[in-house]
């Protein structure tokens, strides 16, 4: 199976990626690769077989409702590239 | 050489007043600075803390000495390394990542708090793959590790600068973390122990994360009975993390010399045709030696392990996809600037991440997207519930199984950096224990013809710790190959 180039792009804008034409090319090859290897798959027979989804037996795992120390705003913004008062700054959302 | 003792005999000497925290500390900055320009196994090394915290924890140990009925903590004036996936406040955390190259840790992860409460002496962080994705350190933002035992090799990954900072000397252990063995694989390809925690064993929390149903945190030593220390500190429930067990740590130690009444399984799935012989040949060797030792070896079979490598390689990627996206240049990183919010996503994600972290970040898309969902990533988590049985299978009728780490001894750099398929089968023997959330322990046994480490892998239930350390030490206590040390 290979993947289309317009199917790569499709991934690339899903997963906010930009990215160059030399790697679009790359990527195409390589994963079409892996998605063949993966393909294997497809032979194990999993009818009746639950997926696993979480790796622990605990459910819903609470704390009491009680207010603890945490960061302070001017320490959780220390590493942004661009903060105004207690604020990350960004460019327009909405034209 | 002070650089060449194992922390328990460090700590013994500590103890006795015969060797101080400072000459021990410098004697590994010392070593360290030499040594980097051929090795580079740190992004960040931390001289200044360390040497604080070294006269600290003299000060304690004078005291201690005074009074001995006073506490002292388990590391006091240990030098260690810790992997830069891990926080540490005040401090660079880069996750081996471009998009992370400025930032300063705002808090530090529990395991590296607890290795801090300890005593421990922090050297530095060391190098990684890329957000902890890779087999081989190869990528790092940052410059490849290179092997203590041959520089032009790998010293294996993603925790290779870790495994490399331990062989050589630079420190006397290390916090690694391992998604799919990247403590065990970089373990054994440089000569050391290291310990693959089971799930949800030791918290998480400040650990930047790659799988999250996968991701462990895991210790580096010289010796067995090390990295039975600082697991012993780092392990057990924390209220920050809600997957860690609430279990308590059991003792560890002491053990008796011999493994009477352990049965010890082999697995014929892990001695495949393609596959160095002399890694076979040693790995057998180890299993007659624990014979020897008096345990009983059971041939077992794990019917599943041929589809962990890509049921590994679709969850993980997933898991990933998802993790990652948090990346965007706006909370941390540099930002790559542009008019629309939209476009500061993509740049700054198309120029900051590496290839690895791409190639994993759109196959993970993949195989979460609609259309492909439950073909890919629904089928990956059917079959893993497959793999996990296998593993409960065979510990009803055996107490620990043991196998190689990785199917090679440390490759050339770059030999498989084109080939992402060939570097992802370096993980064939790693991933199923990850995939079922156990406990795995790489332990030296033996050289290639070549002079380089081989590994061999014991592996236990979730929460089995005890059960494959107490083997790992018996194999050890009847062999020497741990105290071998690389010529630098």
């Amino acid at each position: 199976m290979t993947l289309s180039l317009a199917e790569i792009e499709h991934i690339a804008a899903l997963a906010r990626l930009r990215l160059t034409d030399a790697e679009k090319a790359r990527y195409r090859e390589q994963l079409s690769a892996v998605l063949d290897y993966m393909a294997r798959l497809r032979q194990v027979d999993t009818t009746h077989i639950a997926p696993t989804a979480a790796m622990l037996p605990l459910q819903t795992v609470l704390r009491r409702d009680e207010v603890q120390p945490s960061l302070s705003p001017a320490e959780l913004l220390a590493n942004a590239p661009a903060a105004d008062g207690d604020t990350f700054r960004v460019p327009p959302v909405l034209e | 050489m002070l650089t060449t003792l194992t922390l328990s005999e460090a700590a013994a000497r500590l103890r006795a007043g015969d060797l101080s925290s400072q000459e021990l500390t410098d004697a590994c900055l010392t070593r360290l600075a030499a040594l980097e320009p051929t090795l580079h196994a740190f992004i960040t090394p931390t001289p200044e803390l360390a040497r604080a915290a070294a006269r600290a924890a003299d000060a304690r140990l004078t005291a201690w000495r005074r009074d001995p009925a006073q506490p002292l903590p388990p590391l006091t004036g240990l030098p260690l390394a810790i992997k830069d996936v891990l926080c540490l406040a005040g401090t660079r955390t880069t996750a081996g990542s471009r998009i992370l190259e400025n930032f300063i840790a705002p808090y530090t992860a529990t395991a590296v708090q607890r290795v801090l409460d300890a005593g421990g002496v922090i050297v530095g962080k060391t190098n990684c793959d890329e957000f902890a994705m890779g087999s081989s350190t190869e990528n790092s933002a940052y410059g490849v590790t290179r092997n203590p035992w041959n520089p032009a090799r790998v010293p294996g990954g993603s925790s290779g600068g870790s495994a490399a900072a331990v062989a050589a000397g630079l420190c006397l252990g290390a916090l690694g973390t391992d998604t799919g063995g990247s403590v065990r694989q970089p373990a054994a390809l440089c000569g050391v122990a290291g310990l693959k925690t089971s799930y949800g064993r030791v918290s998480r929390y400040g650990l930047i994360a790659y799988g999250s149903s996968l991701d462990s945190i895991g210790p580096l030593a010289r010796s067995v009975a090390d990295v039975a220390l600082l697991f012993a500190v780092i392990a057990g429930h924390d209220p920050r993390d809600a997957t860690t067990w609430p279990d308590p740590v059991p003792a560890l130690a002491p053990w008796p010399a011999d493994l009477a009444g352990v049965r010890v399984g082999v697995p014929r799935e892990y001695f495949l045709p393609g596959m160095q012989p002399e890694v076979e040949q040693a790995v057998r060797a180890a299993i007659a030696t624990l014979a020897d030792l008096g345990a009983q070896v059971v041939p077992i079979t794990l019917p599943h392990t041929e589809y962990a490598l890509p049921v590994y390689y679709l969850i993980a990627p997933a898991e990933a996809s998802a993790n990652l996206a948090r990346f965007d240049g706006v909370r941390y990183g540099p930002r790559a600037e542009a008019d629309a919010l939209w476009d500061v996503y993509e740049a700054t994600r198309g120029a900051r991440f590496g290839a690895e972290v791409k190639r994993r970040i759109m196959l993970g898309t993949y195989a979460l997207s609609a259309g492909y969902h439950d073909a890919y990533y629904g089928q990956a988590q059917k079959v893993r519930t497959l793999i996990k049985a296998d593993f409960d299978n065979a510990f009803q009728q055996v107490d620990l199984i043991a196998c190689p780490v990785a199917p090679t001894t440390a490759f050339p750099i770059g030999a498989k950096t084109d080939d992402p398929l060939a570097m992802y089968l370096e993980d064939v023997f790693t991933l199923p224990p990850s995939l079922a959330g156990i406990c795995g322990l790489a332990v030296p046994c033996g050289f290639d013809a070549a002079g380089l480490p081989i590994g061999l892998q014991l592996l236990g239930p979730a929460l089995g710790e005890a059960q494959i350390l107490r083997a790992g030490q018996a194999y050890e206590q009847a062999t020497a190959w741990h105290r071998q040390r690389p010529h630098l």
